[in-house]
């Protein structure tokens, strides 16, 4: 298959599975109980004035009608109103989104140097005190909730040490300098949950391709161990961990919901956070949509990276 | 079967976390006993008192004894978190029996459906579906427990795929079983390995996810003296200097589910080996 064809379907795939995605969404908000008019008129309301404004937002039509229109919508920006804001949830979302990718793109700024060194300098030391340290602390670190972590650097970072804000608001109008500042102990427990990932990863390949054949070769033929390990085992190497940091993206979303509540971060994951305490469901399954969204994209995203990058599959040559 | 006990027996990884383990559920189970303070008793003017040779971890908002608290409140959490990963497997089981031993349209449209569950964090999800539901003790188990089902599923899945096709399974049928006793009498057992290693490694990501879920307050309810919720409760409070309630709640939390994953990665050693 060639290239094109393999992304072509796996595309496809996506874009099913999104769809499978949004049915479910829609099927929670057909779960919850209570009239959606109810909670917008509040219980005083009048029953006659509950069934007009249910007639009015088309909640009375078959769920199908609804399920379709929602989705139309939402293909063409329209996600929505919020309950609780009454008012449009996209301008919202954008803005939130806005934040999220500030906090995420730091986060992936600092594992993902952090993650490649960490297992490729376990690889090249393996079985040795260092690599069982950086394997223990990539563990722990992984399997720890954000929530605990997050504690942890904020007592230290925060309340003992006193070097870095707890609280992610940085003031208006705050440079870049500021917010960088602001943000490095949030990102901090994304850091930990991804870093054993991506180092375990790098470990993993990194040992493989010390093993190769072609990796004898090049040291046999006399070339310098540097040029060794830049050019011919770590190429080969890390095209994996390429395609897990892709995949790492989506898991990124679920630690925002913790991350940016404990820190108090206006961003996607808090948003939905607080849909979900206020029972916002428009706010809430356009949210949660977008996350899946973005992860489904990851996951392309990390394939499309990985098909490029092979040239086995670049070249259109079975694998 | 013998020489594997042994072996689980002699992993220090395993004794490690299964030791932090049964400390808790001693904890859980005999709590309320030991504990030197009625755990659930307000003394408000003894509230936030750091802590003292009588509070060894301090006081609470409530002036409830944090120590007495951290020892009841590994109780929810262990009732929870098995109950939804005893749910998740048992359904994964028979989903992953029956999409693996027949194949066809069921196994594609079932693929389909847990590629679609697994584009979402697994908290995203359950938070959704709290949402829709209501939040209770026992719909955070059947939520993650639902969650669960798919991913233990594939797992079995995987491991009837490489059984399906032996000796033994072509013997049963040419003996004219009925494929109910086909795939519980003759392929369950065989595939039991992978479904205890996928059964700790999931009480490892219940734990992880009713701690998640009841700090951020869709887990387990007040009044109960669960960590995560213990967490949430105080740790607005670590700005003033109190950070008696948040620590010693956290270490719990992270004792606990450190404990698990040891003993869950001596299991998956133990059963790769």
């Amino acid at each position: 298959m060639t290239i094109g064809r393999i992304l072509a379907k796996r595309a496809a795939l996506s874009l099913l599975t999104l769809g499978l995605l949004s049915a479910m969404v829609f099927a929670g908000g057909q779960l919850l109980p209570g009239d959606v008019a109810r909670a917008i008129l509040g219980p005083l309301a009048d029953a006659g004035a509950v069934a007009n404004l249910d007639r009015q937002l088309g909640l009375d039509r078959p769920a199908l009608l609804q399920y379709w229109d929602w989705i139309a919508h939402f293909a063409t920006g329209d996600l929505g109103r919020s309950y609780s804001y009454r008012a449009p949830v996209a301008p919202f979302i954008v803005s939130a989104l806005e934040h999220s990718v500030k906090l995420g793109a730091v986060a992936f700024a600092l594992v993902v140097p952090l993650g490649i060194a960490g297992g490729v300098w376990s690889a090249l030391h393996a079985g040795r005190l260092i690599d069982r340290l950086i394997g223990l602390i990539g563990l722990s670190a992984t399997i720890l909730p954000e929530f605990v972590t997050g504690i942890v650097l904020i007592m230290i970072f925060g309340i003992w040490l006193k070097i870095l804000p707890i609280a992610a608001n940085w003031p208006p109008g705050a440079g870049l300098t500021t917010q960088l500042h602001y943000l490095l102990l949030p990102s901090l427990p994304l850091v930990l949950v991804l870093f054993g990932y991506l180092a375990k990863m790098a470990r993993a390949g990194t040992i493989e391709a010390l093993a190769a054949d072609y990796t004898r070769t090049a040291v046999l033929k006399g070339l310098k161990p540097h040029t060794v390990l830049w050019r011919h085992v770590l190429r080969n190497a890390l095209l994996p961990t390429i395609t897990v940091t892709a995949t790492q993206l989506g898991y990124l979303m679920g630690g925002l919901v913790v991350v940016e509540t404990l820190f108090r971060y206006p961003g996607i994951g808090s948003l939905i956070y607080a849909a979900a305490r206020d029972r916002d469901f428009p706010m809430l399954e356009a949210g949660v949509l977008i996350v899946g969204v973005i992860y489904t994209l990851a996951g392309l995203l990390a394939d499309t990276l990985h098909a490029l990058l092979n040239p086995r599959i670049r070249l259109g040559e079975t694998e | 079967m013998r020489t594997r006990w042994h072996l689980l027996l002699r992993s220090g990884t395993f004794g490690t976390g299964a030791a932090i383990v049964a400390f808790w559920i001693g904890c859980a189970v005999c709590g309320r006993y030991i504990v030197p303070f009625d755990p659930f008793e307000d003394d408000i003017l003894n509230a936030l008192a750091a802590p003292s040779r009588a509070h060894w971890f301090g006081t609470d908002q409530l002036g409830r004894d944090v120590l007495s608290r951290v020892i009841v409140g590994a109780r929810d959490i262990l009732l929870v978190a098995p109950l939804a990963t005893a749910l998740g497997v048992a359904l994964g089981v028979v989903l992953g029996l029956v999409t693996g031993y027949f194949r066809g349209l069921i196994d594609d449209v079932v693929g389909r459906v847990i590629d679609a569950l697994l584009a979402l964090p697994l908290v995203i999800i359950a938070l959704l579906a709290l949402t829709a539901i209501g939040t209770s003790t026992w719909t955070v188990i059947v939520v993650i427990g639902i969650v669960f089902t798919p991913l233990v599923a594939r797992t079995v899945r995987a491991a009837v795929l490489s059984e399906r096709n032996l000796d033994y399974v072509a013997a049963a049928r040419l003996r004219n079983e009925h494929a109910v006793y086909i795939l519980f009498a003759e392929i369950l057992p065989n595939v039991v390995p992978p479904v205890v290693v996928e059964a700790s490694v999931r009480l490892g990501y219940a734990i992880f996810t009713v701690a998640t879920l009841s700090f951020i307050g869709f887990g387990i309810q007040p009044p109960s003296p669960d960590w995560g919720l213990a967490v949430s409760e105080s740790y607005g409070l670590l700005d003033g200097g109190i950070w008696w309630p948040v620590l010693f709640n956290t270490l719990a939390v992270a004792s606990l589910v450190i404990g698990v994953n040891l003993a869950a990665d001596g299991i998956q050693s133990v059963v790769d080996a």
